[in-house]
């Protein structure tokens, strides 16, 4: 377990420059999130546009791990279907979670947080972000907890 | 076993009377493991204290000797559990100079302690449109248990600001008390900021008024010496494990007078006189407040931490503690973007600060692969965090056996967080 592992570059790079990062006003669905545990606070918001989303962005206040998890998230959802999305998340949210875990498919740039599955300290700032945006998908307004 | 006090003393003190920690040390089996493949560096006593050998010895011997339920049978078992128990609570009397016995409550901790002040005490004191006073840097702690009662008897939960280092101001604390204020309720050391509140001197003023004060002493009782006769507090609380004693048993102290006059809080065995179906009444002080079965051999291990910290030393502990953080405020200073949250003079060994552009978390986490264990959050302060307008901070906070390599290894490992982070 090395620090390089949590710490990619990739990751260090989101979190300091976040892609995406703000508001839409007014969006189709959002949502917030709350990690009690650290009190990282989270705000998805997305236009849907049929069944895709086109745009998502992101804004809160967190560790570099929960920025740049949300900022990876924030690329890789654009102009995917509901249902790629929500496979999507369910594959990352396995992977931080799952001790061996295969994806079914690419990850691309989100395999820059297959090394947090060794920190679980620090597993909740990487899937909340996923969790929020599964919960504004479910509903137009919810409040979802990792707790 | 029975030592003269001279021999132990100079076991833990150098010929100057300062602490030899690297002694202290040795006491204390669980700092020798590794993390991460490094030394443990353990810097979160605030959070929870380590335990020396004759504390967990304290304990082992009453499980392996002495066990039974107190206050119950005629066998020999009993007799000694029953013995060491309240042993343990003349203990705890003699620390903090209680005047009695029956003004020493075990609880789990410092929390529950409150809770039984709000719940028993509260509900007779507070009515509609009183109010009770707390400060801006408290733990949830003392803040739920007085929000609930409020909510519940239609009062108002007044909280004092601070200071800009972090204090509390006796003058802006005197106009915050007027006649509807009923209960008083304070830290003694804040467990962020490190300030020591004048806690004596807020207590004059609150009494002036004729409102009882109760202090939150969880992070005090290790380190500050507890008197309270000469503090003058109406209620003290305080944890087990903050002062190398295990988790899950606290003391409620309260004077006898208030403590006589209120009711009941958890009810059940132990603490009732007798019981029929059509009613009870209730056993003696400090019994009243102990339903239950307590947690018996916590307390007997918080008796032999209290004598730990009289055999090492109380003032050499505290004057030791306050060296490491000056030390560290020092080699701190040198680590570009810190900055030290709580600056009030005589603070206690509780470093708070955050890293220009590192979350606190990223900062924990990186120190825990150097070894170095710290505390990262808000620290069950978030009013204070939103007062200080921050999401959370990162902690060291400094006990008996740390020592000035420490506070090296601490700044290493941040120097490596620059590293990280560039």
């Amino acid at each position: 377990m090395e620090l390089s592992d949590l710490y990619r570059q990739v990751i260090l790079d989101h979190n300091k420059s976040p892609r995406n990062f703000g508001r839409l006003v007014p969006a189709d669905a959002e949502a917030d999130g709350y990690n009690p545990l650290c009190g990282d606070r989270l705000h998805v918001s997305l236009r849907l546009a049929e069944d895709r989303v086109p745009e998502l962005r992101f804004d809160g206040s967190g560790c570099a791990i929960s920025v740049a998890s949300a900022s990876l998230m924030s690329e890789a959802v654009a102009g995917h279907t509901r249902a790629e999305i929500e496979s999507l998340s369910q594959q990352v949210i396995q992977m931080l979670t799952q001790t061996s875990f295969t994806p079914k498919r690419d990850l691309g740039k989100l395999m820059a947080l297959a090394g947090v599955h060794e920190f679980p300290a620090r597993v909740k700032c990487a899937s909340l972000c996923w969790h929020t945006l599964l919960a504004a998908l479910a509903q137009a307004h919810a409040t979802v907890s990792t707790e | 076993m029975s030592l003269p006090a001279t021999t132990a003393r100079h076991e833990y003190l150098d010929g100057a009377g300062r602490l030899r920690a690297e002694r202290v040390r040795a006491d204390f089996p669980i700092l020798a493991r590794q993390i991460n493949g490094r030394p443990l560096t353990y810097l979160d006593s605030g959070a929870s204290a380590q335990q020396p050998t004759q504390v967990l010895e304290a304990v082992s011997y009453y499980a392996t000797h002495q066990h039974a339920n107190v206050h119950r049978g005629v066998h020999t078992l009993s007799q000694l559990a029953t013995s060491a128990f309240e042993g343990a609570r003349e203990s705890v009397r003699a620390y903090i100079n209680a005047r009695s016995t029956r003004e020493i409550i075990f609880v789990r901790g410092t929390t529950e302690a409150i809770n039984l002040v709000a719940a028993s005490y509260g509900r007779g004191a507070v009515g509609p449109g009183d109010e009770v006073l707390i400060s801006q840097l408290e733990h949830h702690a003392n803040i739920v248990p007085w929000q609930l009662l409020c909510a519940e008897r239609g009062a108002r939960l007044i909280a004092l600001p601070l200071t800009s280092e972090g204090q509390v101001d006796p003058e802006e604390f005197r106009r915050h008390l007027n006649a509807r204020t009923r209960m008083v309720a304070l830290a003694h050391v804040s467990n962020v900021l490190g300030t020591v509140l004048p806690v004596q001197e807020l207590i004059g003023i609150a009494h002036q008024h004729g409102v009882p004060v109760l202090l939150d002493g969880a992070q005090a009782i290790a380190h500050e010496a507890i008197d309270v006769q000469a503090l003058g507090c109406d209620f003290y609380a305080f944890s087990g494990h903050k002062m190398y004693a295990p988790t899950g048993i606290g003391v409620l102290y309260g004077r006898e007078a208030l403590l006589r006059a209120m009711p009941p809080w958890q009810t059940g065995g132990d603490m009732i006189l007798t019981v029929s179906i059509a009613g009870s009444t209730w056993n003696e002080l400090p019994y009243k407040f102990e339903a239950g079965t307590p947690n018996i051999s916590g307390a007997i291990g918080m008796a032999a931490a209290f004598d730990y910290i009289r055999a090492v030393g109380r003032a050499a502990i505290a004057a030791h503690e306050h060296e490491l953080a000056a030390h560290a405020n020092e080699l701190l200073q040198r680590i570009p973007g810190l900055k030290l949250i709580g600056t009030a003079p005589g603070k206690a060994a509780v470093i708070s600060f955050t890293l220009a552009g590192v979350h606190p978390h990223d900062i924990g986490t990186i120190l825990d692969h150097e070894g170095v264990a710290i505390r990262t959050g808000h620290h069950c302060a978030m009013p204070l965090m939103d007062y200080l307008g921050l999401p959370a901070t990162a902690r060291a906070s400094f006990a008996c056996y740390n020592t000035h390599a420490d506070v090296e290894a601490l700044e290493r490992a941040l120097q490596r967080v620059r590293e990280v982070f560039g």
